[in-house]
């Protein structure tokens, strides 16, 4: 535990619109390997902070690195280490699987030997060597969802950000998500990710729970139970966002 | 909602305006080589009506074929040599009308305002004298001798199909990208942001030039209408304004977030501006000055004139550099615009 790398580092990150901060001087480190909760409620700046790490908005002031790299000169950098996979399911549903497989392989640079046998590792193991050839919009949400998530992965990034990876998909196949997400972590990929699911909060190695733009707490699920003297996440994130100001 | 309330205020306005296809203040010229006490009076009648403004005077049949290419003429009207002496001892004399038959319904329209008038002033002639004087109007319609109605509408077709696929099929694909959330994978993915675009842009670029091809071919083989100019020009003037209309797909695009609304401001945005105050379906010149103003900064009026200038006329890119630099203008600014957009919506 003592030589840990760190794979995500901020220090002071702010993004402000105007007058509205949405992200308020975060400060936080990410581990190589581990499972990172990003908690907070609607509008508290977890989607804002989010886009600053990952390249695709400019923080306010701060600084921030991650996989290494400066948020703010190297976003190039940082986009082929990361992988990433929105809340809007993201892959093109009017193309098969393969062809989804195939043109995400491609943006990240991967060679055609590289996407053939990745693919298929892939199709192995979801599963789905009868579904390759069929649209991704005839597949049920629960696979869709876990082929976007493999998919994310594809080109073995450092770090994977999952922006509500879950939402809408039923508790089975959520637990099959999460049990993709502990392998990609045991191959040694760093996992982001941002939910609202109290639960899954308990799956995750360390979390961060933000309130009105701020980080009101960052420890492991059982430490941050045993401080706010809760039986679960869901009671210690309703202590934590009672004292929120901003609305949904 | 405002759009909903909006449009039929602007659509009556336009439409009673535009939708006439009476023409006024048509610039012609005067070929008067007599300068005598005749001309000057049908001179002056042709003047004082308000259908014509009176552009220039040319001295020669050979100056009015320029005057065609390089001005807005759209009618030269071209007296014989000693015109009142002819008619004082032959008691005949003759006026040729010339027209630009690029547009045959104007065309049409303006000689018959002209032969009218000459009538006008021959029967009040006769009114003062015994013998009848005849003044005979030999009318030309110069490019377009038929009055084929493919003349006018080939380039207005092509200002009207190249702008929807480019302008509102580019729109509303990037839009479905922000929709469906591919294009936020796509701006995390390592690929350039410019690189996303031009790649969701060059499908409709190829679409557009297949069009081309297709309409210019129907258009020579099917309805007879041939190329004056150079092919190469028309092809290399059609490819900038395929861009143009691309780079206003880029722009709406930027402006709004479902494909419903890119569709929307496509439609009202482009097409109805396009039939309206392209020149394509009514005359500009005889609208109210407001929107001839507006009319100026659509595309498709500037494309349709390229278009009718080198395939009808033969005109060369001396002709139209002016239209050229108006279509690279907008272009360069819809790409910037799209560009400071597009930095906003990632800061």
């Amino acid at each position: 535990m003592l030589t840990k790398e760190i794979v995500i580092k901020t220090d002071k990150l702010t993004k402000k619109f105007g007058d509205f901060i949405a992200t308020n001087e975060i400060t936080f480190e990410v581990y190589k390997g581990e499972i990172f909760g990003f908690l907070g409620a609607n509008g508290a700046g977890k989607t804002t902070a989010m886009k600053m790490l990952i390249g695709i908005s400019k923080p306010s002031y701060g600084k921030a690195q991650v996989a290494g790299f400066d948020v703010y000169k190297q976003t190039e950098k940082i986009k082929k280490s990361i992988g990433y996979m929105s809340q809007k399911f993201s892959l093109y549903e009017d193309l098969t699987i393969k062809e989804n497989i195939q043109l995400f392989g491609g943006i990240y640079g991967l060679s055609d030997k590289e996407i053939e046998l990745k693919g298929t590792g892939l199709i192995n193991k979801l599963n789905l060597q009868n579904e390759a050839d069929k649209l991704v919009s005839s597949l049920p949400l629960g696979w869709k969802q876990k082929l976007a998530f493999s998919i994310a992965i594809l080109h073995d990034p450092k770090i994977v950000f999952l922006d509500e990876p879950t939402g809408g998909v039923d508790p089975v196949t959520r637990r099959q998500f999460w049990d993709m997400i502990y392998e990609a972590a045991h191959h040694g990929i760093t996992v982001f990710v941002t939910t609202h699911y109290m639960d899954e909060a308990e799956y995750c190695d360390r979390v961060s729970i933000m309130v009105d733009g701020v980080i009101k707490a960052l420890d492991s699920p059982g430490e941050l139970k045993n401080q706010h003297n809760a039986k679960s996440m869901e009671e210690v994130f309703i202590m934590l966002a009672r004292s929120a100001k901003r609305g949904e | 909602m405002l759009v909903l309330l909006g449009l039929p205020i602007v659509q009556l306005l336009i439409f009673g305006f535009a939708i006439t296809t009476e023409v006024r203040n048509a610039n012609i010229a005067i070929l008067d080589n007599s300068k005598d006490e005749a001309t000057q009076n049908i001179i002056g009648r042709i003047e004082s009506s308000q259908y014509f403004d009176i552009d220039r005077t040319v001295k020669s049949s050979s100056e009015i074929e320029k005057a065609f290419k390089t001005g807005k003429i759209k009618l030269v009207i071209a007296f014989q040599p000693n015109f009142q002496n002819e008619l004082a001892h032959t008691n005949k004399a003759q006026i040729q009308i010339i027209a630009d038959g690029t547009d045959p319904n104007q065309a049409t329209t303006l000689t018959n305002y002209v032969s009218a008038i000459i009538m006008d002033y021959q029967s009040e002639l006769n009114q003062q004298n015994s013998v009848p004087y005849t003044i005979s109007t030999e009318i030309r319609m110069l490019y377009n001798p038929e009055l084929k109605g493919a003349y006018s509408s080939v380039p207005g077709v092509m200002g009207m199909i190249l702008l929807l696929i480019s302008a509102m099929m580019t729109s509303i694909a990037i839009v479905k990208e922000k929709e469906l959330g591919t294009m936020e994978v796509l701006l995390v993915s390592p690929m350039k942001p410019w690189l996303v675009i031009i790649s969701k842009v060059v499908p409709y670029f190829i679409v557009s030039l297949i069009n081309v091809a297709t309409i210019l071919l129907l258009s020579v083989f099917i309805l007879g209408m041939p190329i004056q100019g150079s092919l190469l020009l028309l092809i290399a003037e059609t490819i900038l304004y395929i861009i143009c209309s691309l780079s206003l797909g880029l722009f709406i695009s930027t402006v709004s977030d479902t494909q419903q609304a890119a569709m929307l401001i496509s439609l009202i945005g482009l097409m109805l501006p396009v039939v309206m105050l392209s020149g394509y379906a009514f005359p500009i010149a005889n609208m109210p000055i407001v929107l001839q103003i507006i009319s100026n900064l659509v595309p498709a009026k500037w494309y349709i004139i390229i278009t009718k200038s080198v395939m009808i006329k033969g005109v060369g890119i001396w002709g139209i550099w002016k239209e050229t630099l108006i279509i690279t203008a907008m272009t360069l600014f819809f790409i910037l615009l799209s560009i400071k957009r597009f930095k906003i919506r990632l800061q």
